[in-house]
């Protein structure tokens, strides 16, 4: 049964949403193609970081250096039960977007999409956010200076969701 | 200025790294495939991007937008009990929250700034508990489908792309819990240290 939603999930949503927006006389291909316009102008924003960031993981890997950090991190990772090979993931997720896509789809593509590390990698991509950008946008538009435990809080929130998407993917999918 | 501090640090420590594993080559041919890697990652996942787009402008034009943050408020006046005496400020926040559920991140970021100024307007430069849980609500994910993520999934081949789903709710459902349990703890506990001389 989940298969099948899941699987059909996102052909049921479009029919779902077009049908309910017809009963509500919305002009539905209208919307979409100027929502799609406007996802276009999004892919136009991150393309420019992607190929900055990519450059980088990409060079990054293959001088040796990220294996020398997973090694150093690997002992601390393992024991929250969380894969050594995403902690360049995990250092680049709560400070930039595009990168933690750019460095997660490297990952995904790498040990495959249905393996263990290509689902977690793809789960903790999934379950976390760009924490530094929003930190920065919300404190700057309120004219906030002193954050007091807003940072703390929030990277506890991180480390939380990417504990748990090691353990999700494992309580869901088996070790893959 | 914090992303050219990390680039130039990536890039040093690559440099550095070649020269002493005697990598050079294959870190002089990574630099061009990353660039490569880019556009192609770009235009694997762009028609779902545009596409998914899309269909949050349908939602948002026929109301199933306001409906989501309709359902939300009896949620949100528990998790900001001082300000449930303020409408206004409650129906920025619902609406900034039901966007993130969709993952409108730029339908979000408005009305959870409208929201964060209405807060802050008695309370000077110093973060406020209800200011706290609003910004770590924002720093955690809590989008109902991955759709970018499951794109990126959908080009490097895999089977059923949205499998994840339930990991990804669970995941996304303990690190929104951590981030709240710890506002509402450390709100308790944080003293400043201004307020503790006075």
């Amino acid at each position: 049964m989940w298969n099948l939603l899941s699987t059909m999930l996102l052909p049921l949503l479009l029919a779902f949403v077009a049908l309910y927006a017809m009963t509500r006389r919305v002009d539905v291909y209208d919307a979409l193609v100027c929502g799609a316009g406007e996802g276009l102008a999004t892919l136009g924003r991150i393309l420019p970081s992607l190929v900055a960031l990519l450059t980088a993981v990409h060079m990054l890997r293959a001088s040796g250096a990220l294996d020398l950090a997973c090694a150093a991190l690997a002992p601390a990772l393992e024991c929250l039960g969380i894969p050594p090979q995403t902690a360049p993931l995990m250092l680049v997720r709560p400070v930039s977007g595009s990168a933690a896509l750019g460095v997660g789809s490297e990952l995904i593509g790498q040990y495959g999409p249905d393996s263990y590390l290509g689902r977690v990698a793809a789960v903790m991509l999934g379950s976390t956010e760009t924490t530094f950008y929003a930190i920065a946008v919300y404190f700057g538009a309120a004219g906030v200076t002193r954050t007091r435990y807003a940072v703390p809080a929030a990277l506890c929130a991180d480390l939380a969701g990417f504990t748990a998407a090691a353990w999700a993917v494992r309580i869901c999918f088996g070790m893959g | 200025m914090t992303m050219s501090v990390i680039w130039t640090g990536m890039t040093v420590v690559s440099v550095v790294c070649a020269l002493l594993t005697g990598r050079g080559a294959q870190t002089a041919a990574a630099a061009l495939e990353g660039a490569k890697a880019a556009v192609e990652l770009c235009l694997s996942i762009g028609g779902m991007l545009c596409l998914w787009s899309g269909v949050l402008e349908v939602m948002k034009r026929c109301g199933l937008s306001q409906k989501l943050s309709r359902l939300l408020r009896p949620v949100l006046r528990r998790l900001y009990p001082g300000l449930s005496g303020d409408p206004e400020v409650m129906d920025s926040i619902a609406a900034n929250v039901s966007a993130n559920l969709l993952g409108l991140s730029n339908a979000a970021t408005p009305p959870g700034l409208k929201a964060a100024r209405a807060i802050c307007r008695h309370g000077g430069r110093r973060a406020g508990d209800a200011l706290c849980m609003l910004v770590v609500c924002n720093t955690a994910s809590i989008q109902l489908i991955p759709t970018t993520v499951a794109s990126v999934r959908a080009a490097a081949g895999s089977a059923a792309p949205f499998d994840i789903l339930p990991a990804v709710w669970l995941a996304s459902a303990i690190s929104v819990a951590v981030g709240i349990g710890a506002v509402k703890l450390l709100g308790r506990l944080w003293r400043d240290r201004d307020v503790e001389s006075a």
